[in-house]
């Protein structure tokens, strides 16, 4: 990159790259998880350390400019509508009556926010 | 004070977006804010809920609080992606949001599906269904620990 000091070209390639890898886990976890709901744990992977890291990186390449500001909005989309999404997605399987592959169902012993019990 | 506030960052917004600061555009940008923000208020989006602006003080320590327990999480899940026999033991449980108003179970709620790991699919008034992939990342929850950072997160308004 013309003008881009050598210290800030290397951090941001080095978040781009890390950026790259957890985006690629969670990609690898879409495929391994068994079911629906599991897969949607491994997406948010990405979603998070994943974009949060390639955009830290394209940052440092952009500078201080307005598009590093853009970046910063879209990771503060990413932020406040992920979950959003994720929840809807979440509820929506829920309502199709899709059953969840459970380990363990606390909803009956746990209590609303009780102590968790030894089992 | 809250559809001037909004009208304020809307217009802040547009600037950003714009980058051609010429007279026309720049009261075409504003009149556009003022009109938004109008609506905004007609259709009661301008309100505690819709734009809590009364807790910015909060998310200077939340947020990035909230930052470091995602990337926590994050690197714990992917650990057990990569994992070769691929550890989850898949639990639902319900857990109590102590938080007073809406905003505040909503940043309960949106929290706990941010951190991967963790998703909230239900929501009936303070109680939250919580579907996670690991049993101790349910446990952690019932423990109450981010449900009382939020209170307090809350409270600082």
């Amino acid at each position: 990159m013309s003008g881009l000091p050598v210290i800030v070209d290397a951090a941001s390639w080095l978040l781009i790259l890390l950026g790259s890898f957890f985006t690629v886990v969670g990609g690898i976890g879409l495929v391994r998880m068994p079911e629906f709901y599991t897969r949607m744990h491994a997406a948010s992977v990405t979603d998070t350390l994943g974009a949060g890291f390639l955009v830290l990186g394209l940052m440092l390449q952009a500078g201080f400019s307005l598009v590093t500001l853009k970046l910063l909005f879209l990771l503060a989309l990413f932020f406040f509508a992920g979950p959003v999404v994720t929840h809807a997605l979440a509820q929506a399987a829920l309502h199709e009556r899709i059953p969840p592959l459970l380990a363990e169902d606390r909803r009956g012993k746990a209590g609303a926010g009780g102590e968790p019990e030894g089992s | 004070m809250r559809v001037v506030s909004l009208a304020g960052f809307l217009f802040a917004f547009w600037l950003a977006l714009s980058g051609h600061y010429t007279l026309l555009l720049i009261a075409a940008g504003a009149v556009c804010a003022m009109l938004c923000a109008l609506v905004g208020r007609h259709m009661r989006v301008a309100d505690h809920e819709g734009h809590p602006i009364h807790l910015w003080r909060g998310t200077l320590t939340y947020y990035p609080w909230l930052v470091w327990e995602i990337a926590k999480s994050a690197w714990a899940v992917t650990k057990v992606i990569l994992h070769p026999r691929l550890p989850i033991s898949p639990t639902m449980t319900v857990v109590r949001a102590g938080q007073r108003s809406t905003a505040g179970v909503a940043t309960y709620a949106n929290s706990i599906t941010l951190t991967p790991g963790t998703i909230t699919v239900g929501v009936s008034g303070n109680t939250l269904t919580v579907h996670a992939l690991m049993r101790e990342g349910a446990i952690d929850l019932e423990g109450g620990g981010m449900d009382s950072r939020v209170t307090r997160f809350e409270a600082t308004a």
